[in-house]
């Protein structure tokens, strides 16, 4: 799924790297335990959480995901985008909630991650 | 090709939840400018990112070496905490010691320990109670 079809379909709003929407993503994770994350890997993949901190950007970071969305309008920090900016990923939020956000995303083709 | 033996030495500040991890971010950009394949890097950070957090929140920060030769990437992790009652345990999925706090920063899922496991191809633990905890882990890079 193209990172703007996301963003439209979630109604979100792009906090950095708005360059970088015509990127595509091809699985999804919905979590806010990080080592849950880590678990399985993910290439080219969305995190949507409702955890707001540093390490939910390292985590992304760490897996080379290319997008996070903030679920509940929940707003990172300036330090926090600047670390998303370096790694070169896309942070949004929309006012969904987590279970919902995952929903619209699956019902429109993204599906979660497939274990290896 | 390298000839000698790479190091890189990291101090892990376990004040700072904030600042945890940066170890790991400055490990992936070093293997990127070594040309090490990306799947290496993923394998190496992931597992060296859930060691790194594990040492700020159980142990009270430490010191990280990571050392990079034509055949494999080594990383090894020690810090002086409260060291691990067991070790069998702490290495099945689902194990956390976490409290409230760190659950509600994001961990404490119990995946931490056996992630390294996975993403390594040799992980080895020592540890003491009282004492401390030495963790060597070893990707191959062929
Ligand atoms: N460096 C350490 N020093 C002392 N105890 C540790 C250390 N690392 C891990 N442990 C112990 O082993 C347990 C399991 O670790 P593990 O990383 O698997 O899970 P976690 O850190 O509790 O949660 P998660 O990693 O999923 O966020 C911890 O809860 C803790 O009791
Ligand atoms: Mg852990």
């Amino acid at each position: 799924m193209k990172i703007s079809t996301m963003k439209e379909l979630l109604g979100a709003e792009v906090l950095c790297c708005e360059e970088k929407l015509g990127g595509h993503v091809y699985s999804a994770c919905g979590c806010d335990l990080m080592s849950d994350v880590l678990a399985y890997v993910k290439d080219q993949a969305v995190l949507l959480t409702g955890l707001v901190n540093s390490q939910v950007i390292r985590t992304a970071v760490m897996m080379d995901m290319n997008c996070i969305v903030f679920v509940r309008s929940k707003l990172p920090t300036e330090e926090m985008l600047e670390l998303a900016r370096e790694s070169g990923i896309v942070i949004m939020n929309t006012d969904k909630r987590l279970y919902d956000a995952c929903g619209i995303l699956y019902s429109n083709g993204l599906v979660g991650n497939r274990v290896k | 090709m390298m000839d000698e033996k790479l190091t890189f030495h990291f101090d892990v500040d376990g004040k700072d939840f904030t600042s945890a991890g940066q170890a790991s971010v400055q490990v992936k950009k070093n293997l990127r400018q070594l040309g090490i394949p990306t799947e290496i890097i993923r394998r190496v950070s992931i597992a060296m990112y859930e060691g790194e957090i594990n040492m700020v929140i159980h142990a009270g920060g430490g010191k990280a070496t990571v050392s990079v030769d034509e055949e494999c990437i080594e990383i090894v992790l020690e810090d002086n905490g409260p060291g691990i009652k067991n070790i069998d345990q702490a290495m099945q999925e689902g194990f956390s010691t976490a409290t409230d706090t760190i659950r509600s920063l994001g961990f404490g899922a119990g995946m931490g320990l056996p992630n390294m496991k996975r993403y390594t191809d040799v992980m080895d633990i020592y540890s003491e109670v009282g004492v401390g905890t030495k963790i060597v882990m070893k990707v191959n890079i062929r």
